[in-house]
């Protein structure tokens, strides 16, 4: 692969870094692992462990795939190796 | 109008438009056949993705497995969603640049070999067929309730009406019939959720009202939901756990890599004209998806209030649940009990003999319970209501009108002809274009291929139709088994092929049959050797969940670990792919020179 070829690749991973991080985080991590200290918090009559296991996580995920379409079209046009 | 002639309506007219509009679109070529000639916009493609996805086990069952597990039920929720997230940033964009339309074909192609490839179609069939199952399973289920019969009859009658479906029409036609479908579907699954919500809580919002106060009273619906079950016995609604913190988080991660595996899922961003689309696709695939996922968990909850509240009349009046006027008389039975009995799915049974029912937790350990039970006379649960039931009789519960009972039925129909049929098309391709045309016969006429694919449909309608009358679980949990083999044996294979350049066939091939090995070895033991009763081999392994406590459904997360780990073992010692291989990959990885599909071998 080609210097920008490389480059190209390293700003597509660190995107999908920084959404599966997101990713992980309001599913695995307050949804999960760390319901119990999130349940200490209410909002909406909702425990907000609860609630982001059985909502918000999902409203996360739809925000979050849009963000990586958007981002990534911008990547490709940056190194130019966006579709006509 | 009575209930059976206004579902009969529905349901009828539901199924004229889907037939109407298959034989508008009907497929010319195989191409058309398996791809619906590339031509499908993001949003519409979205659209019939979430039809093909949300399956009978999405409308009929999961909501009614939340209402059983509560808190610990979320897992489908995040698990089913959250795959998109995996879907559209691993792989949905480069299986489309790479630009032919099965998934066999790319595990192919970019591990250099036809072994690989057959590999792949054993898995695919694996996870296809158990999907199909559970599918049929919740067609059993709706047609039973539709047509007044038993659970086994409306198996029979789904598996004619899903072959007929299926073979006529050719992704082309499923395309545009999912969209239908999907509209049908979502309609019926949000306005029973609506009028309940609003009588419940006084909010239309389903999503909110779950969250609300109850009409007329100053306690949250959850607050409630949490004291009464608690009082008869049952694990607290909003807290109760999926088995434990870690069963719970590796079913969902199970959830979430076999949905991004899953290749009848996987094929629908084969359908969209370019990269960028392909991306946006997932996003537009998970909103539709998201409108009927958030709604879940509120019929979920408001489904068992209502169960409860028909059941115990203290829960509306804040008295005594162990009152002796509490619970509901056997001879004041609500029509809906009668007509569910008769489907065999909903039991009861006057065992203390005071022509009353009582529905509570009598395995609890809980000693406040065990001694009200006692002291109230009850002795034992006397109801029993299969949680595939739930959604279908929700609105009946809650006592709406016929319409939107009917509607429901139509819609849970919609749900799994969608579905199955998206299945059966992958199960056809997989057999007519991997395996027959691409390595048995490679000069087999298209005419050929496309009879392979339909003779392949019908021995699977058959084979799913058999097992699902001795299904190996709810549907919903079914259809979980069939996450953990997709996600233990495709996943892997793919993501590796994208983002290891240097993975070889060697590792590859032994990743996937190590990890659906493990996968299967582990559900066989628990659920019969390929699911027929009898066969389980649960003393072999020390016992049910003998691994940390993980479930069968949840196990496939640890097939996929052992898949990543043998296959870079292997890769350690063999030697790496080709130069152009390796050019492949860098091809596939940027956008810019996506073509149109094309079906041919390279």
């Amino acid at each position: 692969m080609d210097k920008s070829g490389e480059a190209y690749w390293k700003a597509t991973l660190g995107l999908l870094t920084k959404i599966l991080v997101v990713w992980f985080v309001v599913s695995f991590g307050a949804g999960i692992l760390f319901v119990d200290l999130f349940n200490k918090i209410h909002i909406g009559g909702y425990p907000l462990g609860f609630w982001f296991a059985h909502q918000g996580s999902m409203y996360i995920f739809v925000a979050l795939i849009f963000i990586y379409a958007k981002k990534m079209g911008e990547i490709d046009r940056k190194f130019d190796v966006h579709e006509d | 109008m009575d209930l059976q002639t206004t579902i009969y309506l529905v349901v009828g007219a539901s199924f004229a438009l889907y037939i109407g509009i298959a034989f508008w679109a009907r497929a010319g070529s195989t191409s058309e056949f398996y791809v619906a000639g590339g031509g499908v916009g993001p949003r519409i493609n979205g659209m019939a993705t979430a039809a093909d996805w949300m399956s009978a086990a999405s409308f009929i069952s999961m909501a009614g497995l939340i209402s059983n597990m509560g808190y610990g039920g979320g897992l489908f929720l995040m698990g089913w969603t959250g795959g998109y997230v995996l879907l559209a940033l691993l792989l949905a964009p480069y299986l489309r640049k790479f630009g032919k339309f099965t998934v066999p074909q790319f595990i192919g192609d970019r591990f250099y070999s036809k072994s690989a490839s057959t590999v792949a179609v054993v898995c695919l069939l694996t996870a296809s067929l158990t999907y199909v199952i559970g599918q049929m399973t919740g067609v059993g289920v709706a047609f039973s309730r539709f047509l007044g019969v038993s659970s086994e009859t409306g198996i029979y009658v789904g598996m004619a009406i899903v072959f007929m479906y299926a073979v006529f029409g050719g992704m082309k036609g499923i395309t545009y019939t999912q969209v239908a479908q999907y509209v049908v579907l979502i309609f019926a699954y949000t306005v029973p959720a609506v009028f309940i919500s609003m009588h419940l809580t006084g909010n239309p919002i389903p999503q909110l009202g779950l969250g609300s106060n109850l009409v007329g009273q100053d306690i949250s619906l959850l607050q409630k939901l949490d004291t009464i079950v608690v009082e008869l016995g049952f694990g607290q609604y909003t807290t109760t756990t999926a088995g434990s913190t870690l069963n719970m988080f590796v079913y969902t991660m199970s959830l979430m890599i076999g949905t991004a595996g899953l290749p009848h899922v996987i094929m629908r961003f084969f359908t969209v004209p370019t990269v960028a689309a392909a991306r946006s696709s997932a996003g537009w695939a998970l909103v539709f998806i998201a409108i009927l996922y958030t709604t879940a968990p509120a019929v979920a909850g408001m489904a068992k209030y209502n169960l409860m509240s028909t059941v115990n009349t203290a829960v509306v009046t804040n008295g005594d649940l162990y009152a002796a006027d509490s619970s509901l008389e056997v001879a004041k039975q609500p029509d809906w009990m009668n007509r569910w009995a008769k489907t065999g799915l909903l039991k009861f049974e006057d065992k203390n003999g005071d022509g009353r029912i009582q529905y509570y937790n009598d395995k609890t350990k809980n000693p406040d319970v065990i001694a009200k039970a006692e002291a109230a006379g009850w002795k034992g649960n006397e109801l029993t209501v299969n949680a595939d039931i739930i959604v279908l009789a929700n609105p009946e519960i809650a006592l709406l009108p016929n319409w939107v009972i009917a509607l429901v039925a139509a819609g849970g129909l919609a749900a799994a002809l969608s579905t199955a049929a998206g299945l059966l098309l992958a199960i056809s391709s997989a057999i007519s274009h991997d395996l027959v045309k691409g390595v048995f016969k490679p000069n087999i006429s298209e005419k050929g291929e496309l009879m392979a694919g339909k003779i392949a449909m019908a021995v699977s309608i058959v084979i799913a139709g058999y097992l699902g009358l001795n299904p190996p679980g709810f549907a919903a949990g079914t259809v979980a088994l069939a996450f953990g083999i997709a996600a233990s044996s495709l996943f892997p294979a793919i993501m590796m092929g994208i983002f290891s350049k240097k993975m070889n066939k060697e590792g590859a091939i032994a990743g996937m049959l190590s990890g659906l090995f493990i996968t299967l070895f582990y559900v066989f033991a628990h659920k019969g050797i390929f699911f027929i009763k009898g066969t389980e081999f649960l003393d072999l392994i020390g016992g049910p969940n003998p691994f940390f406590g993980i479930t069968p459904e949840a196990f496939g997360a640890i097939g996929a670990l052992v898949n990543f780990g043998v296959a870079f073992l292997v890769d350690k010692f063999t030697k790496e792919p080709p130069e152009h291989i390796q050019h492949l990959v860098e091809a596939v990885r940027t956008p810019r020179g996506a073509k149109a599909v094309d079906g041919s071998h390279a």
